[in-house]
Order: structure tokens, then sequence, then C-alpha cells
């Protein structure tokens, strides 16, 4: 009681740091936890199944594999790390082993990139390639990790081989994300529109990334209004996709239309990319729920960094930059996130965080990238002016 | 495999995870041959562990929880080997409450139990989920003597010994003292009694009317026999308390605290002893001591060690109070003669001392909250 009082007498100064106590409930009716997959689930009922059926024979390669894909799939729905780890656990007997099964390996190397492993990914990526030259999977994994790499003259690689072995729609994408990547991006919009056109059939999962990536093409082109309307379309696909969300929500935050993003992400306060720009668009309206989501997420970031996790620090720059006002931690973590990952969105913290630090010299491997890349996207071609006009 | 999908997903789906991976938190204190410790798990990590949704509608209750209490602690102590000194340590669990952590519930297990000897080196062998989920991290924090160490568990560091530092009987002394001191800097009601009785220090009571004293000599014996005696006697109770000859209930003790502090602040408004403030200070002191002993209790005494922890913490007790004391004395006495202290400081001060305090009377002896800050 009397630290109430002293709580109280300094205003929370000495408390503010209290971490509500654990606590006995008061009620057995209470709800704690609401599982993300209810038990009666198709997907449930399936995962329990192909758990007995590995529980009773855990190396049967087959049962474990179909496995690890639903729960691969899980992760990607729900960006949940708890999925993977599931997923690792089902391919167990072939995980350490230096030569497993060609399948086991190109799905250990999925789950490797997961964690950012991209060195241990690419290695089984590689071998699984020399192995069968025409797995597609294996090759698209490879583009991918190429793109996030910005090794473009490997990723083109990659797509010519897709373009031999793989679908149609497959090797577009490979090579219309390469080409809108690098500054090619109306005719990739052209191409990529085609051929979605052409293939109506097409699964709703996959036409919510051609639509998220035709928005993406459209704003570098500077036609805001189309890609607004791809956005639109792929959101009434009712796929429940975290980078559709997480990019219509920078869409709608760039735009200046956070009241637009608040009851987009309300449910989505779990998954901590679309925590971020919930709570961006809450702080740009001043609503009192961002100070609430601020220190959540500022909980999650220790929490990561002490269990050694880098696996967030493109948006641990952004929260850092954005919502502590902690300009030179934002720009060390988005340097740090430069070696790792150099997307576009890798470029944009590292623009933002150097410009608002007024270091041009930081943003320079950023400044190189957008040179070499000849990325076309108009607000990262903005960053840089104003990071060249600074040096000068 | 729906190869197709895949393919296309790959492309921009690297650092998707938008989650915060599975942790548990583990918090142990070691202490002589004790163990002790707080194991915090997600819930939804020990529902695919061991399946707490009894009723499969998706939504985990505590009802539910309570009914697996006793198998989550036999899941997770079964995946907790403590060593030392090549013997086992045993632990049982101890009380089991939950926690909201920032990505949802968490059961909380504390737990004790006790090495063979005197521990100096400590070895955790951690396998929670290791079958399960090798994504799965364990966060340690170990403390041992006030120090506190980290560590990270996993599949690939699943082992790991700490070595204890011996602690000196100076750190012990030292540490102890810090928590004294720290202890009667937010102990408020401690330090509004003491300044009650010391508020009249710099005034003479004549004829019913406060005045103030000519001289400095006088005020500072005043307030030298007040603390002294305070000081006497609340050491005679807190060791008596913490040495566990005599035992207060912790209501009764925390009600006459909070009753002391306004009958001093109310001598100052209708002055009934003056002169002999002192015997004042000793008589309550006592009970002040019991208080003292209460967080001394809280904080653990450590055994072999605990004459020293005692006096640590009683002359950190003094010196935090002899920090506030020379704070006040030279400013008191400045101030002695002006309208400010005696009327606004002095009267005004004391009634909202007499207020603060009744209401603290009133919350702890009916164990109501009345100010919810």
């Amino acid at each position: 009681m009397t630290t109430d009082w002293l709580c109280a007498l300094t205003l929370g100064l000495i408390c503010g740091a209290a971490h509500a106590a654990p606590y006995v409930p008061k009620d057995d009716a209470q709800i704690l936890e609401r599982l993300p997959v209810r038990p009666g689930d198709p997907i449930a009922r399936q995962l329990r199944r192909l758990r007995a059926a590995l529980a009773t024979d855990p190396r049967n390669l087959g049962t474990a594999l179909e496995l690890a894909e639903r729960y691969f799939e899980l992760a990607g729905a729900e960006g949940d790390p708890r999925y993977v780890g599931y997923a690792q656990a089902a391919l167990g007997p072939w995980w350490n082993v230096p030569d497993p099964p060609l399948e086991a390996r190109v799905m250990r190397a999925i789950l490797k990139q997961y964690s950012h492993d991209f060195s241990g990914a690419m290695r089984d990526l590689e071998a699984a390639t020399r192995e069968d030259p025409s797995d597609a999977l294996a090759w698209s994994w490879r583009a991918a990790i190429d793109m996030v790499e910005a090794d473009y003259a490997a990723a083109r690689a990659d797509c010519e081989v897709l373009k031999r072995i793989a679908g149609e729609l497959d090797a577009v994408g490979c090579v219309t994300h390469l080409d809108a990547t690098t500054g090619k991006a109306a005719a990739a919009y052209r191409v990529l529109s085609g051929v979605l056109a052409r293939n109506p059939a097409t699964s709703p999962e996959v036409k919510v990334w051609v639509l998220t990536r035709l928005a993406e093409m459209s704003l570098r082109q500077r036609n805001t209004r189309q890609a607004e309307e791809h956005f639109r379309a792929a959101l009434a696909l009712g796929v429940r996709d975290q980078f559709l969300l997480g990019a219509w929500a920078d869409f709608l935050l760039d735009r200046g239309r956070p009241a637009e993003v608040v009851p987009l992400l309300r449910e989505w306060v779990r998954s901590d990319i679309l925590l971020l720009r919930l709570a961006l668009a809450e702080k740009a309206l001043d609503a009192k729920e961002a100070k609430e989501h601020i220190r959540a997420l500022k909980e999650r970031f220790q929490a990561a960094a002490l269990r050694g996790d880098k696996l967030h620090q493109q948006e641990e720059a952004r929260f850092n930059l954005y919502l502590l006002g902690d300009k030179e931690k934002a720009l060390a973590l988005a340097r740090e996130n430069w070696k790792l990952q150099r997307e576009p969105r890798d470029a944009r913290v590292l623009l933002e965080a150097a410009l608002a630090e007024k270091n041009p010299a930081a943003a320079q491997p950023a400044l190189e990238w957008l040179e070499r890349s000849g990325h076309e996207d108009p607000y990262l071609r903005g960053l840089a002016a104003k990071l060249k006009a600074l040096k000068s | 495999m729906k190869v197709f999908l895949a393919l296309l997903l790959a492309l921009g789906a690297t650092s998707a995870l938008a989650h915060k991976p599975s942790d548990s938190y583990l918090a142990l204190r070691v202490e002589g041959a004790g163990v002790s410790g707080q194991w915090d798990i997600a819930l939804r990590d020990l529902d695919f562990a061991i399946g707490l949704d009894e009723n499969g509608d998706g939504d985990i209750t505590w009802g539910e929880v309570k009914a697996h209490r006793a198998d989550i602690a036999a899941y997770a102590l079964a995946r907790l080997k403590l060593r030392s000194a090549d013997a086992d340590c045993p632990v049982r669990s101890t009380e089991f409450l939950v926690d909201d952590h920032s990505d949802g519930a968490y059961s909380v297990m504390r737990f004790a139990g006790n090495c063979p000897a005197e521990v100096e080196s400590i070895e955790i062998s951690y396998s929670l989920f290791a079958d399960l989920d090798p994504q799965h991290k364990g966060l340690l924090r170990l403390e041992h003597g006030g120090a506190t160490r980290t560590g990270i568990f996993g599949p690939e560091r699943a082992t790991q010994a700490f070595e204890l530092a011996k602690i000196s009987a100076l750190d012990q002394f030292l540490d102890y003292g810090r928590e004294g001191v720290w202890h009667i800097w937010i102990g408020l009601d401690h330090i509004l009694f003491l300044l009650s009785l010391l508020l009249p220090a710099v005034l003479a009571l004549e004829a019913g009317r406060w005045h103030a004293i000519e001289r400095f000599p006088p005020a500072f014996w005043d307030v030298f026999k007040i603390v002294t005696s305070f000081t006497v006697a609340h050491s005679i109770t807190l060791s008596l308390a913490a040495l566990g000859v005599v035992s207060l209930p912790s209501r009764l003790v925390e009600s006459a605290i909070a009753a002391s502090v306004v009958l001093a602040a109310l001598n100052n408004v209708y002055p009934l002893v003056h002169g002999r403030r002192w015997m004042v200070a000793f008589a309550f002191g006592l009970i002040h001591g019991f208080g003292f002993a209460s967080v001394l209790r809280d904080l653990g005494l450590p055994e072999g060690a605990l004459l020293v922890a005692l006096v640590g913490f009683n002359l950190g007790v003094e010196a935090g109070q002899l920090a506030i004391v020379s704070a006040f004395l030279p400013a008191a006495y400045a101030l002695r003669a002006s309208w400010f202290y005696r009327r606004l400081v002095f009267i005004g001060g004391s009634l909202v001392i007499v207020l603060v305090a009744g209401i603290w009377l009133i919350e702890r002896a009916f164990n109501i909250k009345v100010i919810t800050p």
C-alpha cells in the first residue's frame, strides 16, 4: 500500500515499469487464451490424424513431409513461428543428417530460411537442384532467397530455369517480381496482369499474391488509383494473408488514411508486423489504444532480444523511428537488418532512418542498391534525393 | 504437395513470421543449498503438448488449466533437471498462478527444492518441448547472492553449467544495507512518522503557543534523542521478529504503524506531549520495527549469514533515516521563524499527514482500498 501511495505521489514515475504480477483467476469460467486453430476445424482434425500416424511410425517420410507441409502452410497463414518448429520436429530424423532424401532436404531448406538461416537454406537448395535439376519448388525458393539478398543475376538465372520446368504463372511470377524490383515495373505489370487474365481458374491464394504484386507495381509507376483497385480486389477474395494486410495498411498509412487501418487490423494484435501498423495508425489518430500497443510491441522486441533473435530488425527499426522517436537506435537496427535482407522495404527503413539522423553516409548501401537495381519507387527515389542533398 | 501454390508464395514470403516465437521464462534463485524458482510457460504450448482444452471449444479457461495443474507440473518438471556436485536437486511445485505476457496467457508455476549441499555450481538441463518444437527457447534468469545471470536454452544448448561466485560476507552486508536504505526511502509511513516528531524540534511551546527557538544546539539534541530512541526501539523488535522470537499479525502491525503516524502528527496540532517526544519515538519505534521485519522476511534471509544480513539491513535503514534528518534539520532551522514554516509546514503539513495516515489506518484496519492510485 505504501508503494501504491508512492506511485500516486510520483505520478507513476517509479512504478511505471512494474509488470502486472502473476495472479490466481477468481472465476473458473474465465477465458485465459483462445487457440488460433479450433480443435474442431478440419485442419486441426487432419493435423491430429497426421501427428498420431507419425507418432506410431516416426521415420515414415511421406507422413512426416505431409505434416511438415501442413504446418508450414499454417505458419504462413498465421505468421506463427511455432508451426515452423512443429514442422521441424516432424522432420526430426532428417534434420541433422548430411544427405537426407530430396524432398526432406527441400523442406528443411524452406524451414531454415524462415529462421533467416539463408546460407544454410541455400546449401540445401543447391544440393537439391543438383540432385534433381527439375525440382521447381527448390528453384523457386532459390529465387526467393536470391531476391531477398538482392543477388539479381542469380535470381534471373533461377527464373530462367523455372521458365523451362514450371507452369506459366510461376515462371512469369518469378520474372515479373524480379523485373518490377529492378526498374521495369511497367513491362512487368503488363505481363503479369495478362497472365492472370488468361488463368481465371487460379486459386484464391495465388490470386492474392498476384494482385498484391500488381498493386506494388502500380505504386512504382505512381498509379495510386490502380494500386488501390488491386488491393481491394485482393481483399475481396477473403484469404487470410498477412502480407496483403501489411502492404494495404502501409498504402493507407502512406496516404494519410490511418482511420481505415484501425478497423482492418484490430483483430490482428498477435501479429507483430500488423500490430506495428495498427499502432502507427493509432498514433496518427491520437487514439488511446496507441500507448498500450506501443508498450506491447516494446515488450515483444525485448523478448526477442532476450532470446537472441534478429528476425524483426526491419520492423524494430520502424518501431523505434516512428513510435519511440529513437532515431539513433532505428538507424543502427536498419543498418544491421540491411546486412541480412535487402528488399525494397528494407531499403526504405534504412533511408528513412538515415534521413531522420541526417546521416547520408549510413544510407550508402541502400543508395548504392537503388542505383544498381534501378528500382523505380518514387518514394524511395525521393528519400534518396533528400539524402544526396544533405551530402552536398 | 501443392507445389504450384508454394512456388509463387515462396517469392516474398521470407520474413513472414510475424509472431513472437515460443519461449518460456525460467527464474531460478539459489540460496545456500536451496533452489526456488518460477517458470512461466505459454498456455498455447502446454495445450499442444498435453491438451488443456478439455471441451474442445478452442478457449482455454482457468477451470481447464486448474484441472491440469498436476499434469503441467509433472510434464514441465520432468523436463528440467537441476544438479549440483553430481547430485540431483529435486524440486516440486509449490504454487500455481497465471500471468499475461505480451503474446498471451502463461501458466506460472513456482517451485522449490534442495540440493544435498551448499550450491557452488549448478548444472541445468532443459528439454521442455524439445521434441515438439525445436525452435522453442527457455530464457533463464539465475539469481544468486544479489547477482543475476541469464541464459538461453534450446535443443542445441540443452545443458549448461553455471559457477556461482562465492559471495563474501561484505557483499551480503552491503546488499542488505542497500535494501535497508531503499525501504526507508519508499516506506512513506516511516518517513512521515519521523517527520511528524521532528517538525516541532525547531520550535518551543510556551503557554500553548509555538515559538521559534533561539539556538541550534537544543534543536539538534532534541532531534538526536528522537532519532536515537526510534532507532534503538525498532532495532530491538526488528531483530526479535527477524529471528522468529516474536511475531505479530501483519495487519495489526501495519494498522498500528498508521495509527502511530496519525497520533504523532496530531500531537503537533493539539500538543499533548512535547518535551518527551523521544519516549513517543521509542514506544512507536517498537511497532515500526515489526514493519521492517516483514520487509526483511519478504527479501528472504540467507541461511548462515543471518546476522550479517540483519545488521546490514538495520544499518541501511539508519543511513536512510540519517539522510532524511540531515536534509530536514538545517532547512527547518533556517525557516523556523517564518510564517511559511510555522503555519504551512508545521500545522498544514501535520494535518495532511493526519489525513493520509488516517486513510491508511482505515485501509489497513478494515482491509479495504479507499484510494486506488
